[in-house]
């Protein structure tokens, strides 16, 4: 599997998308906003367009319409022939495609940066394919020692032999901002204004890296799936339990064998029978009920990220 | 000679005169209904749990029935399908002739009230627990519509002290024009138990044990009264509604300002004129105005941006009840 070169000339091209789940109300409002004020997302060298990802379900303020658009960019959606009985945000996903894309072409955007909350007790988390997207990954330890005090986490979503299907995969470079815990529906000041200012730094990270900054390898922790937990079931396939108090809230906390991890309506509690130690991720997150998933465990890992070469500074800026 | 609510006043009135308590009739029905709205989970499964084993909710001389009242809506997982179920139950809504072309939830309450109404009937359920959740940091809260019903005074009165020092708070929602057709006013002793915080579509241990305590507190209160039990006169702090607060909104109709980071969470704590309400999106707060300090509750409730409700303002007092016990004894 190729991934795309580290950039050698400026990024010009860049979106930030918010709405992408019309629920999660960080990047919805953020997105209006900007629709109407773009001129925060404005720098010397470039000008981040703000894109309402997906307008239907914002309408509704659903997470989606027919179908998860974060989940519809895969090959296999944007590249089949359209048809009319298409779900709404596999059209959409296209049309996005189009905007910024198309996906793994020379002409998709530079960098695309999409917003998300989740009911997970996640904090703020940095998510990127792989360790190999050495941008993402300088600008990930860029906005870890931006801001300490929030303990960024990266989250790094590919499995391997699997194909990228969310919505920053369309562009050559892509990052999504994960903040929690956030309700459906429910839009918080702290976590808006935590989002902004991430955005905004995202964006100077850009604008240092277009004006010719040297950034030095580094040693990087980072998160990676290694499998997924769902719930305790009924044969009808309903829930028979919920998380345990005692694994609820603790995204990124170790997980050792044996640690209670459900707790059943009927009073036991259910063991983590794994052999090795996990590290849970969106645990508990509202979404994820239907798609069969409690918590996402995930293994830490530590790896080195080689310098990213340094750009000739950008002559103009963009018109 | 003498009509059936003819005979029962009398009673209640010789009792009153006999002795300083109010005689109440025994209680012979309760329902807890879940799942009125579809995507406040805790119910939801309570009831499920119960259907397939109603152990823990059986009291000797009591038939305790848990029922779904909106199953379309918790098969989706959403509040609703054509309108809320909480705001319909009255004499209209119940009223108009059935037909496919009602919305789904005025049909599903028409079919609520033949089954458990009408109030004072004769084989109506007497008590109705309606189990809720909310996004904001309300806690343990218990509903009161009426604020003389002596009975759920006491009834609450009990729970708040068997809960404790787990605090549970009461929210009077009785108001002229403020007041909602609840589903579960349709019985004679209405209760609503709302916990959060938690998300729409998120079920969490913790507040599943909080509501599941609070039911069982309630039941053994029945189960005393039933008994015989008296209790004796008492008084309980309450918050009655005031009035409800809009977002601040610009020109289209949308949100221009968010719960202020100092009011987020804060349900139940006095905010005084100049205290923090909004932040604009542009970074301005907009602070409380008028003379009264007021206690905030459904702070950044997300069922209630489309209601236009930020926050419902509401003021403390002491509602007493009188001393009641069982008649049959």
């Amino acid at each position: 599997m190729c991934s795309l070169p580290v950039p050698r000339e400026p990024l010009r091209r860049v979106a930030v998308t918010g709405g992408t789940h019309g629920n999660e109300m960080s990047g919805v409002y953020l997105a209006r906003h900007w629709l109407q004020a773009p001129a925060e997302l404005q720098r010397l060298s470039f000008s981040a367009v703000p894109v309402l990802a997906n307008p239907a379900a914002t309408a509704a303020c659903r997470r989606y319409v027919d179908h998860d658009l974060n989940r519809a960019f895969t090959s296999s959606f944007l590249n089949s022939r359209p048809t009319p009985d298409d779900p709404y945000e596999v059209t959409r996903a296209r049309e996005l495609n189009q905007l910024l894309g198309p996906k793994a072409s020379g002409r998709a955007f530079d960098f695309v940066l999409d917003l998300h909350n989740t009911t997970a007790n996640m904090g703020t988390c940095l998510i990127a394919k792989s360790s190999h997207e050495v941008f993402a990954m300088h600008l990930c330890r860029h906005l870890q020692l931006q801001y300490p005090e929030l303990s960024c986490q990266v989250f790094l979503c590919q499995r391997s032999g699997e194909e990228s299907y969310n919505l920053d995969s369309v562009a050559k470079n892509g990052l999504a901002l994960e903040l929690g815990p956030q309700p459906q529906g429910v839009l918080r000041a702290d976590i808006f204004s935590r989002m902004r200012t991430l955005v905004a730094t995202v964006l100077d990270f850009i604008e240092l890296f277009n004006q010719g900054t040297a950034f030095p390898a580094f040693e990087m922790e980072a998160y990676r799936p290694v499998g997924v937990m769902d719930f305790p079931r009924t044969d009808a396939g309903n829930l028979a339990g919920t998380v345990h108090p005692q694994l609820q809230d603790r995204d990124f906390q170790p997980l050792q064998p044996g640690a209670p991890i459900f707790q059943m309506f009927s009073g036991e509690d259910l063991l983590y029978d794994g052999e090795s130690t996990v590290y849970p991720v969106f645990i508990n997150e509202a979404a994820y009920y239907e798609k069969g998933i409690a918590f996402v465990q995930t293994e830490k890992f530590t790896f080195t990220v080689p310098a990213m070469p340094v750009l000739n500074p950008a002559p103009s800026p963009a018109s | 000679m003498w009509t059936d609510s003819q005979r029962k006043s009398d009673k209640k009135l010789l009792g009153e005169m006999t002795s300083c308590h109010i005689a109440e009739e025994p209680i012979k029905k309760v329902a807890i209904f879940g799942g009125t709205h579809g995507n406040e989970l805790t119910g939801v499964f309570l009831v499920k749990h119960w259907l397939e084993n109603g152990a823990e909710i059986q009291r000797t001389g009591l038939e305790v029935k848990p029922f779904i009242t909106n199953p379309r809506a918790v098969k989706k997982c959403t509040r609703y399908i054509d309108c809320d179920l909480n705001r319909i139950f009255d004499l209209e809504n119940l009223g108009k002739k059935m037909s496919e072309d009602l919305p789904y939830e005025v049909r599903r309450a028409q079919e609520i009230y033949h089954l458990f109404g009408p109030k004072d009937g004769e084989d109506s359920y007497d008590i109705i627990f309606d189990l809720h959740n909310t996004t904001s940091n309300m806690g343990c809260t218990l509903i009161l519509e009426d604020s003389r019903n002596n009975f759920l005074i006491q009834m609450f009165h009990y729970i708040k002290t068997s809960l404790a020092p787990l605090p549970c708070y009461v929210y009077l929602i009785e108001h002229p024009s403020l007041k909602y057709a609840t589903t579960r006013s349709i019985a004679k002793y209405p209760v609503g138990i709302e916990v959060g915080p938690q998300p729409q579509g998120v079920l969490r241990a913790d507040i599943l044990d909080q509501m599941r305590k609070m039911i069982k507190h309630a039941l053994d209160f029945i189960h005393h009264f039933n008994e015989g039990k008296e209790f004796p006169p008492c008084a309980i702090e309450v918050y009655k509604i005031i009035e409800k607060v809009d977002y601040p909104r610009d020109e289209n109709g949308e949100i221009a300002a968010v719960i202020h980071p100092n009011l987020q969470d804060q349900d139940w704590k006095p905010l005084h004129p100049g205290d923090p309400m909004f932040l604009t999106l542009d970074g301005k707060t907009m602070p409380l105005g008028g003379d009264c300090t007021v206690y905030p509750v459904f702070v950044n409730e997300a069922a209630y941006y489309e209601k236009k409700e930020a926050f419902a303002k509401t003021t403390k007092l002491m509602l007493n009840a009188k001393s009641i016990r069982c008649s049959v004894h």
